[in-house]
């Protein structure tokens, strides 16, 4: 008998495909686009050798739509892609969203507006966590930033999605999409779950139905007022951040991804100088970690969102401090990442800043 | 075969509250059997009616009729 | 004297539309002689006589159907503008057996959702589409549709359709019926009553094919709009008899379902030891326990390490097998490669890093610990990152020696030329593997760990190639290759 280990080195992209599997993802559909495309090799590679769905749709718009048909069926799905790509599929997340349908939805962002390039931006912050599609909804968006959490918030997705009936960002950048990192593979979920009982399936009631058009407006109103306290359920549940070196951090850098990660290597620079930095590293993205920052704001002096587009995260963590301490951007766009002397070089002049004014 | 003879008769059932007056059944049957309601059903529109006699069945007007169940065709049996 | 009902209110129709707002419960939403009525009422004849209400998916698109859920006794779903096929195939797909019927106007099919429409023929999906073409936008107020006929007046086209401005009016059953994968495709009418059974007839057969899992149908169905069309009844048979047929004539243009197997879809695995055995890596000798950590000092700290060359040289894989090597002994490494345009044949490189601690940033653009170039571009871009008392390993077939501080760790080693004798160019990267291997016991290594590195090399061989038994002993002989040759500068 072959003996088996659940390390393994891989792609971030990869381990996205591995904790889907895990998870019991059934359907995959989605368009080729770098730099997500190893999602829809590695899924192409092994859905079919599991008699599970693979299908490379037509379009972003036909693989989101796709989606929700398997999702109306009740079954577990995924889509993945990228920037333009996720501006494609707006329409058909704001219907999923409409008609609270789970679904996974991985973008491996890239640099934007337009068609941009493949580099690592984090530009799809506003279009993802934000709502993006019309209409008054929001999405459930984790931000793993290793190969690990690639992997195991993809398969927590599955569970996120079907717990709010709703779709589920897992929005990392290129450079967690294409990094290899060793992991330890989850257990697989549960031989088989069952199919919801809302689902559009001959094993329920045929009086199941979906729909996102509401003629008169108190019906809307109301959907709309439902929709809203399920978001506030998950606000109040399911914030989550990492915190490191937090206890008494007097610099608080915010990122999320891999700016997250380069931040965490300059807190430790910081650190050996005795500087008191810290790190909260948003996991969710919505719900805010609202409750980390908070806490952060009595030994907090200063706050420093590092991200890869051009404040976007910003205005979350400004509103999330509510103010109370200046707010910095290190960002940097266009693909490049910055590195962890460009954080402390900003760092350390907005410092200068601060105690010239104090003076 | 049955040695009485059967003869077979039908008959158009027209729901006036279900009928939104579009004449395509009074178009359509061949035995034009059918004519509208000089009165207004309760949507406001003036109906099909049946004439009351000589419907052969054909089911025409069921079929030309977009409405669920504005038609129905009867079918009775007269045994000799 | 018995009466028998022969004719009425089809069984597929809910008793009462309550899902429908308003004072009316028994009637549709559409207009007095509306075709879709009438197709409806065909649709809901069919799923109540071939007894698969209990299966069936019936699609509203957008468009006056768009609350067709109202009134059909099975499951609905309303979806996006022109998706409709692309929602049916996710519902089929996803559970064979769904019965899809995918409902669709001309604005919905043969203009925002042409795509995906067509796109689901050619793939054979085990839907059923329903076309109303009706020559017109109905819901949206009479505008003009991609069927709308030349010299038509609509309210966007006041003067009526132009060819010369809007082109000619779409012909959906021809196109789709060029395709190999549809099963059937005809076009019919709801016009005259021979007409409306004909068109019966087809519609029937279309849900039965799907039913039957023959594939993807399709009945184009010439509809009246009357309202919108400022026409009556008989003028509105009379526009679909002589106008519409002109352009659209009534005909069957495929019908392969008596030669066609059923589709047959698999089931999904979701037995646990069976995913496990799919997805779990096969254990590669017998390696070590998870609290091994390799005792030299070297190790305590975080190791970054470059490697650069051209693509082709097998530079991503070298760094691959140098994590691989890490992940073995239980470090957390991270690789990060350049990707993109440059690495379909360009200038190639990675990051790696081996840690005891979290990995932070993945990227070393500074204080590299070990830098192995194989180009000379790459020495020229990435000797400043590498740190005082760094290791340099160059591939010496085509690098000139560099010009460095004497406090870095200089080694040599011809890997390209010692490759390409061994049959490939691709082996270099085990050469230069080989060439590691002595600088690690040159310099680093203590104790067991000394033949610790070989050990470890060939296991990392074997988990990067397994089941290639040929490569995995081209690259151990080129491994060893590199011991012999490398040279300290």
């Amino acid at each position: 008998m072959m003996e088996y280990t659940r390390k393994i080195l891989l792609k971030g992209n990869e381990a996205a495909v591995y904790g889907a599997l895990l998870a019991g993802c059934d359907c995959y559909f989605g368009y080729p686009i770098t730099p997500a495309s190893e999602i829809a090799h590695t899924a192409a590679k092994f859905f079919p050798k599991m008699g599970r769905v693979f299908l490379q749709a037509e379009s972003e718009i036909a693989a989101i739509n796709m989606v929700m048909g398997a999702s109306a069926a009740g079954r577990r799905v995924m889509t993945a892609s990228s920037g333009l790509g996720i501006s494609l599929k707006q329409e058909g997340v704001s219907y999923l969203a409409g008609c609270e349908l789970p679904a996974v939805i991985v973008d491996i962002t890239r640099g934007g507006p337009g068609l941009g390039n493949i580099g690592p931006e984090q530009s799809d912050y506003n279009q993802v966590v934000k709502g993006g599609g019309h209409g008054s909804y929001r999405c459930i968006v984790l931000a793993p930033s290793s190969v690990q959490e690639m992997c195991d918030l993809t398969a927590e997705a599955f569970d996120l999605a079907e717990k709010y009936r709703t779709p589920v960002y897992v929005m990392a950048d290129g450079v967690i999409g294409q990094m290899m990192e060793s992991l330890k593979l989850p257990e697989p979920a549960k031989t088989k779950y069952d199919v919801p009982e809302w689902a559009l399936d001959g094993v329920n009631n045929r009086n199941n139905m979906m729909t996102s058009i509401f003629l008169e407006h108190d019906e809307l109103e109301a959907v709309n007022v439902k929709l809203q306290k399920k978001y506030a359920d998950i606000c109040a549940v399911e914030q989550r951040a990492e915190e490191y070196c937090m206890e008494d951090a007097e610099i608080v850098f915010v990122g999320y991804g891999i700016a997250g990660r380069i931040a965490r290597t300059a807190v430790d620079h910081l650190r050996e100088e005795g500087i008191k930095a810290g790190l909260i590293r948003p996991i969710t993205l919505f719900p805010f970690p609202v409750e980390y920052m908070r806490k952060s704001i009595d030994n907090a002096k200063i706050y420093f969102s590092v991200e890869m587009s051009c404040g976007q995260l910003i205005d979350d963590v400004k509103l999330a401090i509510e103010c109370a301490h200046p707010v910095k951007l290190i960002n940097r766009m266009g693909g490049n990442i910055p590195t962890v002397d460009e954080i402390i070089t900003k760092c350390r002049n907005h410092m200068a800043e601060l105690d010239k004014k104090a003076e | 075969m049955n040695k009485n003879k059967t003869k077979k008769k039908f008959k158009v059932i027209i729901e006036p509250d279900e009928c939104k007056g579009c004449e395509r059944c009074v178009n359509a049957c061949p035995k034009s059997v059918l004519k509208m309601s000089s009165t207004l059903n309760f949507m406001g529109l003036p109906y099909a009616c049946y004439t009351g006699d000589g419907c052969i069945g054909c089911s025409a007007c069921f079929y030309n009729c977009p409405e669920p169940g504005a038609v129905t065709i009867v079918e009775i049996t007269e045994e000799d | 004297m018995a009466e028998l009902v022969k004719h009425a209110r089809p069984k597929g129709f809910f008793e009462n539309f309550d899902r429908r707002p308003g004072a009316i419960h028994k009637n549709m939403h559409y207009c007095p002689g509306c075709g879709h009525g009438i197709l409806h009422k065909i649709m809901a004849e069919a799923i109540a006589d071939f007894g698969v209400q209990d299966n069936t998916v019936i699609i509203s698109p957008v468009g006056c159907s768009v609350f067709a859920y109202y009134y059909f006794d099975c499951f609905g779903i309303s979806v996006p503008h022109g998706r409709a096929p692309a929602v049916g195939t996710g519902l089929n797909r996803a559970n064979p057996k769904n019965i899809v019927i995918s409902y669709q106007g001309d604005g919905d099919l043969g203009a925002i959702g042409f795509n995906n429409f067509i796109q689901a023929a050619n793939r054979g999906e085990n839907i059923c589409v329903l076309f109303v073409n009706n020559a017109i936008y109905g819901m949206t107020g009479g505008q003009m549709a991609p069927t709308t006929l030349p010299g038509q007046k609509t309210v966007t086209s006041p003067s009526g359709r132009s060819v010369m401005n809007d082109g000619y009016p779409m012909k959906v059953s021809e196109m789709v019926s060029t395709l190999d994968a549809p099963v059937y495709v005809e076009r019919a009418a709801l016009s005259t009553t021979r007409n409306i059974m004909r068109a019966r007839k087809a519609v029937r057969k279309a849900i039965k094919n799907t039913v039957d899992q023959k594939g993807f149908s399709m009945v184009e169905v010439l509809a009246g709009c009357p309202i919108n069309l400022k026409l009556d009844a008989k003028e509105m048979n009379e526009f679909i008899d002589t106008q519409m047929t002109r352009f659209f004539p009534l005909k069957c243009f495929k019908d392969e379902a008596d030669h066609r197997d059923p589709i047959k879809r698999t089931e999904g695995e979701h037995e646990a030891e069976r995913v496990r055995e799919l997805l779990y890596p096969v254990k590669v000798q017998k390696g070590v326990s998870d609290d091994f950590r390799n005792p030299s000092k070297i190790f305590e700290k975080e190791r970054k390490i470059k490697v650069a060359g051209f693509g082709g040289q097998g530079v991503l894989s070298l760094g691959n097998m140098i994590a691989t090597m890490g992940k073995l002994r239980n470090f957390n490494v991270s690789w990060l490669p350049s990707y993109g345009p440059e690495m379909r044949g360009g200038t190639a490189n990675c990051s790696v890093i081996l840690s005891r601690k979290t990995v932070g940033s993945p990227i070393v653009d500074k204080d590299c610990n070990l830098l192995i170039v194989l180009n000379q571009p790459s020495m020229d871009a990435f000797l400043p990152v590498l740190k005082k008392k760094g290791v340099l390993i160059y591939d010496s077939s085509t690098i000139e020696p560099p010009k460095v501080s004497k406090d870095k760790i200089v080694y040599s080693v011809k890997a390209s030329d010692i490759a390409k004798q061994l049959g490939h160019l691709r082996y270099a990267n085990s050469v230069i593997l080989g060439a590691l291997s002595v600088v690690m016991e040159d310099c680093f290594l203590e104790g067991a760990d000394k033949q610790d590195f070989d050990r470890t090399f060939e296991e990392a061989i074997m988990d990067c190639f397994s089941n290639k038994e040929s490569v995995i002993q081209l690259n151990i002989e080129a491994f060893y290759a590199g011991k012999q040759a490398v040279k300290r500068i």
